[in-house]
């Protein structure tokens, strides 16, 4: 089994979620007898990555790929992987990789397993997906032939790498067809986020489960009343009933706690990267399927309008 | 501008779902079937370049009988047509072999832009919109959360990326986007837009007919299974008024965020 891991950077930072599926590439080699390459576009990137267990590191300079156009990229990976005919080629689920790794799939015509969150080998090589928002997983298997494969944020954990020395080899790329009809201009961000929810020791955060815009009232009395911040779930901040600074997940911010209450938030991956780290989690939700559950410290399973004014009201007196 | 919008029907996020006896579908007669959030998003964005700069907006969806459903709701809120790939397994094809599908289809149209929501609420690939994009030659980009039409030639979208970041992005048409949520606001449709389906068409085609539909997938799902728990979670239980005792006493006590 050969695997190719694409590690991604930034002006040569190793992106977090790349190194953890080259942890995952490597938890792979040990239990099919494969070998893994580290491919990196960046040659600082690739004196870095010499420093793991693997079998060498592929490095590709060109300044076409300084910076990320999904053209040139794609271009660089099918040439590499018309010459290196890897079995599988391995990502981090970012927002970067959904803007190539899909089209690669094609332009190789071969499939792509995406945003899986781990890998087991017992009778065949198979992963894990997280579906319906978190609701399932599922196991999958390719039935024949190469494929590329991405995995989710903190589906392996970086401090489990194991380290090695390796040769980097210097690959070359023909990009002169790569096409000039993507051009991407400067990453810029919006106005500074007026609200740091870090300062806040509790965090009420509410869901769609609120149902709608006036009931908002109803979480800022109680986050009041705890002298807490108010947050939200991206559907809440989609709706315009909260501002988007407000907004915890792997497009909002990231917060840790030492309460955090889930008023009606379902639990899907894109939430919980932005709350896991919360001291105390606790989550009220009328389903009690809800996949929140699973990280929860205490769980409610009841109606929030039921709970959450007669819950103010006893803070109140208390 | 011709434009096309890809949806998929998918099960309402408030439906309980269970899984079916066989370990790989869900029973179906407890779920309400709707249209995939962030498709909702990328029609809005469709009828408002429509708006704005004229041309015709084209729902297509792939699915069961029921995904017709999602078409009429595109129609009542104002797209002109719409175009039905009939596929009841497409369950168990993975999404390259759709991808093909979609494209065989659609290449006649000759689209200046295909949009999709940035994935589905149930599979969640976030994938088919590049595939398209790699088999009819156009230019793509994801995460849409702005456009703005340059001119005949050109759209700039406005990407979101991670920890708030953005990027515009020049593209040149004829192009496929997938749009995030929370781009716009989406509309409902109205009494005289649910009136005006009837005098819309929907083209159908049979998936079967396409001769680019692969026979068998070559990814097979080998089963569904709920989540194993992670953590021990201490359930409250009681009436309204006792969870909201017991809570009170929980975060003074125990968590201790009261003074
Ligand atoms: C690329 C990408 C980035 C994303 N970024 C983010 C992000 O940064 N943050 C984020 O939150 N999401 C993000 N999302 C969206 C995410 O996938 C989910 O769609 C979203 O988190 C769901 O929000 P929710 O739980 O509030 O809504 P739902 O999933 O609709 O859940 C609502 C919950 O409320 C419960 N409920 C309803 N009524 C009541 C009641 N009366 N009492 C109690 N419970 C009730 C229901 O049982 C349900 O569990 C992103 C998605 C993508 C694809």
């Amino acid at each position: 089994m050969k695997i190719l891991v694409y590690i991604q950077q930034d002006e040569g930072k190793i992106n977090s979620v790349s190194l953890e599926a080259l942890k995952g590439a490597q938890d792979i080699a040990a239990q099919t007898n494969g070998t893994v390459s580290a491919l990196s576009f960046n040659a600082d990137v690739c004196s870095q990555l010499a420093g793991y267990d693997v079998a060498e590191v592929l490095v590709v300079e060109d300044d076409n790929l300084n910076t990320f156009n999904p053209l040139f990229y794609l271009k660089a990976l099918e040439d590499i992987a018309k010459a290196e005919s890897p079995d599988i080629i391995v990502f981090g689920h970012t927002y970067e990789a959904r803007d190539w790794a899909p089209r690669l799939s094609a332009r190789l015509d071969i499939p792509f397993i995406s945003d899986c969150i781990g890998f087991k080998n017992e009778d065949e090589l198979t992963f894990i997906r997280s579906i319906y928002q978190g609701k399932f997983n599922s196991d999958s298997v390719v039935n024949n032939g190469a494929f590329i494969v991405s995995f989710q944020s903190g589906a392996f954990r970086v401090d489990g790498l194991q380290s090695g020395s390796a040769d980097i080899r210097q690959v070359t790329v023909d990009l002169s067809g790569a096409g000039d009809s993507i051009a991407p201009e400067e990453k810029f961000q919006e106005a500074e986020q007026a609200i740091d929810l870090n300062q806040a020791d509790v965090i009420v955060s509410v869901g769609r489960g609120i149902g709608k815009e006036e009931n908002i009232e109803l979480a800022r009395e109680l986050s009041k009343t705890l002298g807490g911040e108010i947050a939200s779930s991206r559907p809440v901040v989609d709706a315009g009933w909260l501002e988007s600074s407000r907004q915890v997940g792997s497009s909002g911010q990231t917060v840790s706690p030492k309460l955090y209450l889930a008023l009606g938030i379902s639990g899907a991956i894109q939430h919980i990267v932005g709350m896991k780290g919360s001291k105390n989690i606790v989550v009220i939700n009328k389903d009690k399927n809800a996949p929140l559950f699973e990280i929860a410290d205490y769980g409610v399973v009841g109606d929030i309008f039921e709970i959450v004014p007669k819950l103010t009201e006893k803070l109140q007196n208390a | 501008m011709k434009i096309c919008v890809l949806i998929k029907q998918v099960p309402d996020k408030d439906s309980s779902l269970t899984i079916a006896d066989d370990h790989l579908t869900l029973v179906e007669n407890n779920i309400t079937w709707v249209s995939n959030e962030s498709d909702n998003y990328a029609l809005e964005e469709a009828l408002q370049l429509r708006e704005k700069h004229g041309g015709e907006v084209i729902a297509c969806t792939l699915g069961k009988d029921s995904a017709r459903q999602v078409l009429k709701d595109a129609l009542a809120k104002g797209a002109d047509r719409g175009i039905f790939i009939s596929d009841s397994s497409f369950e168990s094809l993975d999404v390259l072999s759709l991808g093909k599908v979609f494209a065989s289809t659609l290449e006649k149209e000759n689209f200046d832009l295909i949009m999709s929501g940035l994935q589905s609420d149930d599979q969640g690939n976030s994938q088919l919109g590049l595939i398209i994009a790699e088999l009819l030659n156009m230019s793509h980009g994801t995460l849409g959360m702005g456009t703005e039409i340059i001119d005949d030639s050109t759209i700039r979208l406005k990407k979101e990326l991670e920890g708030g970041w953005f990027q515009w992005t020049k593209l040149s048409l004829p192009a496929s986007i997938s749009i995030q949520s929370g781009i716009n606001s989406p509309r409902y449709a109205t009494l005289k837009g649910i009136m005006m389906v009837k005098k819309k068409t929907v083209d159908e085609i049979n998936a079967s007919d396409v001769a680019s539909r692969a026979s068998a997938s070559n990814i097979t799902v080998k089963k569904l299974y709920v989540p194993d728990k992670t953590k021990e979670t201490q359930f409250i239980e009681g009436s309204p008024d006792e969870i909201s005792e017991q809570l009170v006493k929980l975060f003074k006590n125990d968590i201790k965020v009261l003074n």
